[in-house]
């Protein structure tokens, strides 16, 4: 019966357009004019105040655009158990605002009771892969619908590392059935600090499984031994060289709902919007992918 | 076996003094010191921007410099025990109250304090505010046993300081002036509707409102409010909860409230 009890979960539903990270401070904008954005994400952790001016405005936004729900705080890839009522926090959410797509991190940001605040990494062997497959399940089970896994941006690895990165997140995609968030700013940003090629990740990444882009900016620093050490600081335009590798991807896998995430310096709206704007360009240009129901009809 | 390693990785993630944990590397080096510092840099850098952001009066006051140290301070010896960062910080009042560093603004931690309560009471539950005509039904005679619901985000804040002015101040609120630090205010948060307000309560009006939240009924809180403070006045003070919105509802004593 487990096809069954698929088939009846919730499954992520975006516009294949691009979205932006919701700011307040853009709230009168994103409602003033008619904006090249079919979406917005929220932090999940933002809106886990019982009301007030986040939910009401969470609401009025949702009635004009879709919404992607994204936890930064749920430590999928911790070897402890997950926090039950941090998971209680999520479904009130869902419940609530009902949004069109859920995500988190291969990451893990809490220890004990002391929580963390950054997407930390972790080893991928056959023992953390079964401990993330366990937390994935129970999240997509308690939500009763499928979540979005996101690919880390990483700063060093770990010697017992025994499966590459992208095969690991296809075993968990695979083996739960969760969708992937592939953040192209993360695959060359782990790319560069692991002296890799993103073009060879991706060509393992499971990209079928792929519901959801981010994009963002990075810093530019350099190791203790002068080699490029790339901080995903999400505090800048996105980088030529990720766009490019977007388009490639986009090229593979036809139009995909495409973020642009600013957390840092956050830009006055019209700037991000033109970022919107230019995924936007590249989605219109992308050939659509057979198995897409819902696809918008190509401008150009 | 990941979890020691994960341990560790957490430890020193908060402590500089302990080395780069035992089983990373990097393609550059065995003992890859620079990149754990981002991880480092990036909890502790992420708890400070959100403390920033959640106390810009308390930094206003000290400066950006003197509130990064001791909100690094604060991070280190208090990390968050929640993964809502929203209510991270609720204690940096109490925090600042033994920082040596502030001790010669004695009414800062007060103004941290304010500030934690203001965020409460924007993310707190909405509710509506009982209207004045629901008073104006209620018989005088029997209005000293009545008991109210205060409104969800109804906070308040008590001071051996002008805490309520020089929040205003450094919030923008109204002009910089002179101040004598040793007038006491309480201070009463309010989000009726979607903004949150900020307000000096009159004589008494503190131990009036706390009495009310413990279940007293209006007589019981106005004799409270009276040995509190002589000048307690209740009939300024009820006026002034009805037109902030500070009540949801009132029950009469007779019914079936504990």
């Amino acid at each position: 019966m487990q096809n069954d009890l698929s088939m009846m979960r919730r499954v992520t539903s975006l516009p294949q357009a691009a979205g932006i990270g919701f700011k307040p401070q853009h709230f009168d904008d994103l409602l003033a004019t008619d904006q090249p954005i079919g979406f917005i994400e929220v932090h999940a952790e933002n809106y886990m105040g019982a009301g007030g001016p986040p939910h009401a405005m969470l609401s009025a936004l949702h009635e004009r655009f879709a919404l992607s729900v994204h936890g930064v705080a749920m430590s999928i890839g911790s070897m402890q158990p997950l926090d039950r009522d941090h998971l209680a926090c999520l479904k009130i959410l869902c419940d609530r605002h009902q949004p069109e797509s859920v995500s988190e991190h291969l990451a893990w940001s809490s220890h004990g009771d002391v929580y963390l605040n950054d997407l930390l990494p972790l080893p991928y062997t056959e023992e953390t892969l079964e401990q993330v497959i366990a937390h994935v399940d129970q999240v997509q089970t308690a939500l009763d619908r499928e979540i979005l896994l996101e690919n880390p941006s990483t700063y060093l690895q770990f010697a017992d590392s025994t499966i590459p990165e992208a095969q690991f997140l296809s075993e968990i995609a695979r083996r739960t059935g969760c969708g992937l968030l592939l953040d192209v700013n993360n695959v060359f940003v782990q790319a560069r600090n692991h002296g890799t090629s993103p073009e060879g990740y991706l060509s393992d990444f499971p990209l079928a499984r792929v519901k959801q882009i981010h994009l963002a900016g990075h810093d530019v620093q350099s190791d203790e031994t002068g080699a490029p050490l790339l901080i995903d600081a999400h505090g800048s335009p996105v980088a030529a060289a990720v766009w490019r590798l977007y388009e490639r991807v986009i090229t593979v896998t036809g139009p995909l709902p495409t973020l642009i995430e600013w957390d840092n310096d956050v830009p006055d709206f019209a700037t991000l919007a033109d970022e919107a704007r230019a995924a936007g360009r590249i989605l219109a240009r992308a050939p659509q992918r057979q198995a897409a129901s819902h696809v918008r009809p190509d401008p150009g | 076996m990941f979890a020691p390693i994960q341990a560790e990785f957490a430890c020193a993630l908060l402590d500089p003094d302990r080395p780069v944990p035992q089983g990373l590397r990097a393609y550059t080096s065995q003992r890859p010191t620079r990149r754990f510092a981002v991880y480092r840099n990036n909890v502790v850098a992420g708890l400070v921007n959100a403390l920033r952001a959640k106390f810009p009066a308390t930094m206003r006051i000290v400066g950006d410099d003197f509130f990064a140290a001791m909100a690094r301070v604060f991070v280190m010896t208090r990390p968050p025990r929640t993964r809502i960062l929203h209510t991270y910080g609720d204690d940096l009042g109490d925090f600042i109250e033994e920082f040596a560093p502030a001790a010669e603004l004695p009414y800062l931690a007060d103004v941290a304090r304010l500030e934690a309560v203001r965020t409460r009471a924007y993310h707190a539950a909405d509710a509506e505010s009982l209207p004045a005509a629901a008073f104006s039904a209620v018989d005088p005679h029997t209005i000293g046993s009545l008991r109210v619901t205060l409104h969800p985000s109804l906070g308040i804040v008590r001071s051996r300081h002008p805490v309520v002015t020089i929040w205003m101040m450094n919030a923008g609120e109204v002009e910089f002036g002179p101040v004598n630090e040793n007038e006491r205010e309480d201070a009463l948060v309010l989000r009726p509707g979607m903004q949150v307000a900020v307000r000096k309560l009159p004589a008494g009006g503190a131990a009036f409102l706390l009495a009310l939240a413990s279940g007293a009924t209006l007589a019981e809180a106005a004799s409270c409010a009276a040995t509190d403070d002589p000048d307690f006045d209740l009939t300024a003070n009820l006026a002034g909860m009805i037109l902030s919105g500070a009540m949801t509802a009132c029950t009469p004593a007779e019914g079936s409230m504990p």
